[in-house]
């Protein structure tokens, strides 16, 4: 008994210690082949993360993978069996058995011991992503057909929109459908209270690398959070059909060290008025067009 | 057990007025199952369109987005309401379930023909929608206020609307239909616990048609009244909400996804029973599993907005309560292993598109855990992870029980015996092509492309040129499906009435090929042997 559960310890640390290693392994790989927070060609896992959250999403990920991995491939081996030794052929007497009351226990109570391993870092998950802990700053995201607008309500309040670069505007190095004329501008390793709502349909904001995604809605403010610990330029696209141009709404976040935040605060805050103008001159013309 | 019918009682009309005027349980799945494959002809033609213009990014020929949103509308709803629902519950279950249990028809003739008619109205309907007011371009999901009369002015999303109420009084008339006809017209001997489980699912299927169908006919005449009337209840300027239109929208969409692989089902632990020549492994825990799965399904319905800002709270409710539907989904998959097991099993068509079913199903499903987990899903929601998942998990292995039933029972309805090699090949070519169509769309969605878009950053290309090679294949399948049937139709190969031999025990078997115009006059008595 006792040498018995000894085999069956070594066995699982050897196999837990094997799936970590390729866990590890895969991950290194991707992280080093691809740093940009882009989709790259050929591209078949997640974009590096550049948040806590969505490195913790790749993590939870993981796990399950390779367990659903493992479930596909056990009822392929299965079927692969079953084909090559009860053929018609190879077996020409069929039993006759119709219950296995052990079976059947084991394949109801082994899912529910998956599913519960997969519920609790799911939850942790989950309950982590939910709210900032000590929000420094805010981001107000509007969705409009076709196009985002941005506002910094507790840095001047001033607002901006980002339209996509048409196709034949991309110059040689740009991004086709990724690319926007003014990048939203973000702190590095600051944590960021997103606030999101539409003016016109749903739309959603996107950015795969944050593991941020969240409709925006009308009549609606949502919340979210997000925290950039890397430096460089991430892309997203909208991701909820908002009408004719919904592939035509790519976000592109520039996340900068916090001087050079500073900086383009400056610059933006005279280059784009604040949005109380902005609201004044969007009714004028409203009360125009009328 | 062919002496049982008398030619001299079929009188049955003939010309225009048999079909028109049908009260014949077979004549109107005869009628469902035509109608599912002209959808299935204008519904694939939408997709192979989508698939040309994503082969390359850019823009192809569709030079109007819109257009594209219409399509992917059009593919969604004619799929779904007009393909996989009459094929599976319309057409097999009018024909199947009188010959199963042992009745000579459904409880409600006249109605059956109502619920045929009206689907046949609906699918034009919809394809008017598409033509008009340069169409509906909402996503099947008809999220207002994309949807509401600002966004959709123009009367195509009202037709669209119509057709769905058609279409849902059609279904709501039907599940009525077998729920009356199941529970009250078996052959004597046929208790709940014996009855064949193909049956079992066709009675799951009709109460949750019953239960959901309502709340998308509330749902819709809402939208209908907001469009047409002023009224607002999803319009936030009038004091409604968008989100109300979604809860409404997937209380009804959750449960019909299991309206629609409820059956399928059905089919494939019909068939995998029968080629394997043994009765299923733990009918009572497939029954339930059933059961359970429909209940369940209808207190999930949020999994498909874990993006609209719900609280946490709700968030992991959801991804709970979705996670225990893994339970009753892995004893079926093991319950149908456990059934092969020690089988003597011959691999006909039908058989290969059950294996076929059982793992595109493992592999959908397996995704679906991962979907279920609302932090996750973060990663996941509205990109081609959740396309490829559903296209696994629902729409291809529908459409795979669909092929199994056909081949399984065309002998039974036609008389005549397709040719084993074309339905073989058939097969092969449309797993490769289904396959080669819908994996790369996992490793596109990981990377992060957003679903329902005409045009992707260049990225993409690679897994999108081959998901649309998939497609063209997949579509040569369903061209070869044709060839087969034309053949089969015009060979003089006949089927015998039992051709699957001793693993075939349901009583549509105890029935002439093809089983004459009625069938089961005299009812027939499947009570147990003393001796068992
Ligand atoms: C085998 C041929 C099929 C092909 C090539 C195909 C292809 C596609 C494509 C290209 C999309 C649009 C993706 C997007 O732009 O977001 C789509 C969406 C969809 N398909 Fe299919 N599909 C097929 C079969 C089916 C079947 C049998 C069903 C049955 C239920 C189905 C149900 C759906 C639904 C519900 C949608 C979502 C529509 C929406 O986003 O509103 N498909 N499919
Ligand atoms: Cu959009
Ligand atoms: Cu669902």
């Amino acid at each position: 008994m006792k040498k018995n559960s000894n085999l069956l310890s070594k066995i699982y640390q050897k196999f837990s210690s094997l799936v970590s290693l390729s866990v590890a392994s895969i991950c290194l790989l991707w992280t080093q082949v691809s740093h940009a927070a882009e989709p790259t060609p050929w591209q078949w896992y997640f974009q590096s993360p550049a948040t806590p959250v969505m490195e913790q999403i790749i993590e939870f990920h993981n796990l399950m993978f390779f367990v659903e991995v493992g479930i596909v491939l056990l009822v392929l081996g299965l079927m692969v069996y079953i084909v090559v030794k009860f053929n018609s052929k190879a077996n020409p007497e069929p039993t006759k058995t119709t219950h296995n009351t052990a079976l059947e226990v084991l394949w109801t109570v082994i899912p529910i011991v998956i599913l519960i391993v997969f519920a609790v870092p799911s939850m942790k998950l989950l309950f982590f992503m939910e709210k900032a802990q000590n929000p420094e700053m805010t981001l107000k995201v509007t969705g409009n057909q076709w196009y985002w607008s941005y506002q910094y309500p507790d840095n001047g309040n001033f607002e901006f929109d980002s339209n996509i670069i048409p196709d034949e505007d991309i110059k040689p190095g740009q991004r086709r459908l990724l690319e926007v004329d003014n990048q939203v501008v973000l702190p590095v390793n600051t944590e960021i209270k997103v606030l999101l709502t539409a003016r016109d349909v749903m739309h959603n904001w996107a950015v795969p690398a944050f593991g941020i995604k969240m409709d925006t809605i009308p009549g609606r403010i949502n919340e979210t959070w997000v925290k950039v610990t890397k430096i460089g330029t991430y892309y997203g696209q909208c991701s909820e059909l908002c009408g004719v141009a919904h592939s035509r709404m790519p976000i592109a976040v520039k996340v900068v060290s916090k001087e050079d935040f500073k900086k383009w605060l400056k610059k933006a805050k005279s280059e784009f008025a604040s949005s109380d103008d902005n609201e004044v001159l969007k009714l004028a013309q409203f009360k125009k067009s009328k | 057990m062919s002496d049982i019918t008398h030619d001299h009682h079929d009188h049955r009309p003939s010309g225009w007025k048999r079909w028109a005027y049908s009260t014949n349980h077979k004549d109107i799945g005869t009628m469902y199952l035509v109608l599912s494959m002209v959808a299935a002809i204008i519904g694939g033609a939408a997709s192979i369109l989508m698939r040309a213009e994503l082969h390359e990014p850019g823009i192809q020929f569709i030079t109007d987005p819109q257009f594209y949103n219409v399509l992917v509308t059009a593919h969604g709803f004619i799929m779904v309401f007009f393909v996989v629902m009459p094929a599976l519950i319309g057409g097999f279950g009018n024909w199947f379930i009188p010959l199963m249990i042992g009745t000579p028809d459904m409880a409600f003739p006249r109605m059956n023909n109502v619920s045929f008619w009206l689907v046949a109205a609906a699918l034009i309907l919809l394809v008017i929608a598409g033509f008009i007011d340069g169409g509906a371009g909402t996503g099947w999901t008809v999220y207002p206020p994309l949807s509401s009369a600002d966004y959709h002015p123009g009367m195509a999303v009202d037709f669209g609307i119509l057709a769905l109420h058609l279409a849902g009084a059609s279904s709501i008339l039907g599940a009525i239909n077998f729920i009356t006809t199941i529970i009250n017209m078996r052959a004597p001997g046929m208790t709940f616990h014996r009855m064949p489980l193909f049956i079992w699912a066709m009675l799951l299927t009709a109460f949750l048609l019953l239960l959901a169908i309502p709340v998308l006919a509330g749902a819709l005449t809402m939208l209908l009244t907001d469009r047409n009337f002023g009224t607002a209840f999803f319009a936030p300027d009038g004091g409604g909400d968008p989100v109300l239109w979604q809860h409404l929208f997937w209380f009804f969409g959750h449960p019909e996804v299991y309206i629609m692989i409820l059956p399928a089902f059905g089919i494939i632990s019909e068939i995998v029973s029968t080629f394997s020549k043994k009765p299923i492994f733990g009918y009572l825990g497939m029954a339930y599993a059933m059961t359970s799965i429909g209940v369940v399904g209808f207190v999930v319905w949020a999994h498909h907005m874990y993006t609209m800002g719900f609280n946490v709270e709700t968030r992991a409710y959801f991804t709970l309560a979705t996670m225990v539907i893994a339970v009753p989904t892995g004893i079926k998959i093991f319950s149908w292993l456990a059934t092969m097991w020690g089988g003597s099993i011959k691999f006909d068509t039908p058989m290969l598109y059950s294996m076929g079913f059982i793992f595109l199903f493992v592999v959908g499903g397996v995704t679906g855990v991962t979907l279920a987990n609302a932090g996750v899903d973060m990663a996941f929601h509205d990109t081609y992870f959740v396309v490829a998942h559903f296209h696994y998990v629902l729409s291809i292995s529908a459409l795979f029980s669909m092929y199994a039933g056909f081949y399984y029972w065309l002998g039974k309805m036609s008389g005549k015996r397709y040719p084993e090699w074309l339905g073989r090949l058939q097969f092969w070519v449309t797993f490769v092509g289904v396959n080669l169509l819908f994996f790369p769309q996992h490793f596109a969605g990981m990377a992060g492309m957003p679903r329902r878009i005409i045009d992707y950053p260049d990225a993409y290309a690679g897994w999108n040129m081959v998901s649309s090679w998939g497609a063209y294949v997949s579509a040569v399948g369903g061209i070869l499906f044709f060839v087969v049937l034309y053949k089969t139709l015009t060979s003089n190969v006949k089927a015998d009435a039992n051709e699957w031999g001793v693993g075939a025990t349901t009583l549509e078997w105890t029935v002439d090929s093809p089983a004459p115009f009625h069938t089961h006059e005299v009812t027939p008595n499947v009570a147990p042997e003393p001796a068992e």
